[in-house]
């Protein structure tokens, strides 16, 4: 264990819908690049996401440089299986028949574990091949990751000859070498995500041999106030509710109602949402450090305030990984 | 559609869908209105739900139950003060099963449904099948609806990689059911004709993947082909319910960016498609207060003199010397915490204007800081959806 994140070739970035997976992944990708490797990052759900926190157009099966260093490139099986044929099994003019992938699209469709194979095999032989130093994948919610993480293994005790069974062996090994390989599980200190993270957590011990690289509590609130600034904050918020709201009171030239209690219900009340939010997302995140197998790191991001999405916001992920990642 | 509010939808309607991206709360949103119909029409009604989290689903009985419909005791609405005049039903999605019921009930003959349900392919499809689980939701939803057990029945859909698939899942079933190249793969191999298309096909399916797999195939579908005509006259009966006039969609959503955008895309294929967006519930939404214009000048006062302005709020408050200085670094973070806040209350408000375009009730559910564990939290929540007036 105790593989530095980034030193690994393979990353798949995992986690329940909505809880900043592409964001994470993304800036993880940034992150690489700005250190110097040369980067892919790959999404696997054509949800078109990807291209949003680069602010490119749409990501295709070739990639394409998005930032210096940086590749991206979505996801598809039937490029995948076209490029496999063309590669693998010098089939160049099969590859080229539109039936024959229509109807591989077809098996993979009915097939179980195809599909997932043809992502996890495109992915695995970029690592194979070290075209790149670092590659980075937006993977499938935590709901779908561990059948596409462990399908070499699942394929390859259903077909038991075959050029397909041949092909899982090295790629089972590439995918269990912790050196090599990590899963990178994102979540949000609230009820449902932790819940997840920590079965996701508990299948991929038990149903893969894939590492647990680390786990991304994401939208982490800052602590407002220490224990004196509470009780203060709280005898005022008493008073301010308290005091006569000034209905019809004209507005004064600084327009400010900074210097009455009354004035203050706003900002008060910003205070206490802040306050209660952060409060409601204690208990998960202690759940959360609580339930992670020992050795397996933690780290914070903060809720963004400012922009959550664009180039920005990455750049600004990307950073406060870093930061997280010393 | 003025005049329209979900507890209307809840009284015209007999089935409501809650759609969504993951984490929106969609399965909370289905579970209250269900809770209010029960609580409040009078009415029978059962919430079908797919992933809750767990001590939502104890309280409502779901642990012990899972695919099987079980009742919510009235004595569960206690804590909420709540007298149901109907009753609230509930059941879990667990997709292995359902797919077992459905292969039971189509399967021509008992050795049939024996053969498939011990085929070690099955297993795999059944619960790995991309649109399974979509397409049991549906075909559950349809088989329930017939049997006219319930008033209202509320669905919350899976959590899938495109919110639309469940849509189309039952048309991908027929489709695939009827498709040719299944026809030709499960044709007696003599009978098989190789075409220019095929034969290189199955020589390279051959070469890669073996011909006892292909054989394991062709055996599999060779049996669930005897349920064609079953699945593919489900597959259009469920098409047919969900367009009908007994069918509404509540579209939920949070106002953050990549949630609200698969929103848009969502309300717009329904409308695409006919079919009833009767409303859009907005989840964790910030108060309104945020964008007040005065309290904006306020905290940029705090921000800039906060240490000043402590002074006469000391004063008012009867502050200790220390206490007044504590009150002064308090301040400024006070106003930045109210203008950090404003800044994603106003994207809020933006993204609120472009998402109500074609949803028919709007409502918005504030951030709860507790979760929804019980009765009483899902009444608090649907309250909110029911007295929301319409956009």
């Amino acid at each position: 264990m105790d593989i530095p994140l980034l030193d690994r070739r393979l990353l798949f970035v995992t986690g329940k819908g909505g809880v900043g997976k592409t964001s994470v992944a993304s800036a993880l990708a940034l992150l690489g690049a700005r250190q110097g490797k040369r980067t892919l990052v790959c999404e696997v759900d054509a949800k078109g996401n990807l291209a949003d926190f680069y602010g490119v157009g749409p990501l295709e099966f070739a990639p394409t440089e998005v930032q210096p260093n940086l590749y991206a490139m979505a996801m598809n099986t039937e490029e995948s299986l076209r490029e496999y044929l063309k590669l693998q099994l010098k089939l160049p003019l099969l590859a080229r028949l539109g039936p024959v992938a229509k109807m591989f699209d077809f098996v993979a469709t009915a097939a179980p574990g195809v599909k997932e194979i043809l992502t996890v095999g495109k992915i695995a032989y970029e690592v194979r091949e070290r075209n790149y130093d670092l590659v980075v994948v937006d993977a499938s919610a935590s709901g779908h990751v561990v059948g596409q993480l462990a399908s070499p293994v699942a394929l390859g005790e259903l077909i038991s000859v075959g050029v397909v069974q041949a092909q899982t062996a090295w790629m089972i090994d590439l995918l269990k070498d912790p050196a090599t390989t990590g899963v990178v599980v994102v979540a949000t200190p609230e009820e449902m995500p932790v819940n997840e993270t920590l079965e996701l957590v508990g299948r991929l011990g038990t149903e893969t041999e894939i590492d647990l690289a680390a786990v991304v509590a994401n939208r982490v609130l800052p602590e407002l106030f220490g224990r004196a600034e509470q009780e203060l904050f709280d005898e005022l918020a008493t008073a301010v509710r308290g005091a006569d709201q000034p209905v019809a009171q004209p507005k004064v030239a600084s327009g400010s109602g900074a210097t009455t209690l009354a004035g203050l219900d706003g900002v008060v009340e910003a205070a206490e949402l802040a306050v209660g939010l952060r409060r409601s997302r204690v208990p998960h995140l202690k759940r959360l450090r609580a339930g992670l197998p020992e050795g397996v790191p933690l780290l914070n991001l903060p809720m963004l305030f400012i922009r959550t999405h664009g180039t920005r916001a990455t750049h600004a992920i990307a950073g406060l990984l870093e930061d997280e990642l010393v | 559609m003025a005049g329209s509010s979900i507890r209307n939808l809840a009284s015209g309607r007999e089935i409501l869908i809650s759609a969504g991206s993951g984490g929106v709360g969609k399965t909370t949103t289905a579970a209250a209105v269900a809770t209010m119909a029960a609580a409040t029409l009078g009415l029978k009604v059962l919430v079908i739900t797919v992933d809750p989290a767990r001590r939502l689903a104890n309280a409502m009985g779901l642990e012990q139950f899972g695919n099987v419909e079980s009742r919510v005791p009235d004595e569960a609405f206690q804590g909420a003060g709540v007298r149901p005049t109907g009753e609230l039903w509930a059941a879990m999605l667990d997709t292995k099963e359902s797919w077992d019921d459905l292969v039971r009930r189509h399967a021509p003959d008992a050795q049939t449904r024996d053969a498939i349900l011990a085929n070690p392919l099955y297993a795999n499809i059944s619960s790995r099948f991309v649109q399974s689980h979509d397409y049991v939701a549906m075909e559950r939803l349809y088989e329930i609806h017939s049997s006219g057990r319930y008033d209202l029945i509320v669905v919350d859909t899976p959590p899938t990689r495109n919110a639309l698939d469940f849509l189309d899942a039952p048309q991908r079933m027929a489709d695939f059911f009827s498709s040719r190249l299944l026809r030709w793969l499960i044709a007696p191999s003599r009978s098989r004709v190789l075409t220019f298309a095929s034969k290189p096909f199955y020589t390279v399916a051959d070469r890669i993947l073996g011909s006892q797999f292909l054989q394991d195939i062709a055996e599999f579908f060779i049996l669930f082909q005897t349920m064609y005509d079953g699945f593919v006259e489900r597959s259009e009966a469920v098409s047919r319910l969900l367009a009908s006039d007994d069918t509404s969609f509540i579209v939920v959503s949070t106002l953050e960016v990549s949630p609200a955008r698969e929103a848009k895309y969502f309300l717009a294929e329904l409308n695409k498609r006919n079919y009833d967006v009767g409303a859009l519930v907005l989840n964790k939404t910030l108060p309104s207060t945020l964008t007040d214009q005065a309290s904006t000048v306020t905290a940029h006062d705090l921000v800039e003199h906060g240490a000043e302005r402590a002074e006469p709020l000391g004063e008012a408050l009867g502050l200790e010397q220390d206490r007044q200085a504590l009150l002064g670094r308090m301040l400024p973070e006070l106003g930045e915490n109210f203008l950090r806040f404003q800044l994603v209350a106003g994207r809020e408000a933006e993204e609120r204007d472009r998402l109500a375009v074609g949803a028919g009730t709007v409502a918005s559910v504030p951030y709860f800081t507790e979760d929804i564990t019980d009765i009483a939290g899902l009444v608090r929540l649907g309250k909110r959806l029911w007295d929301e007036n319409p956009a």
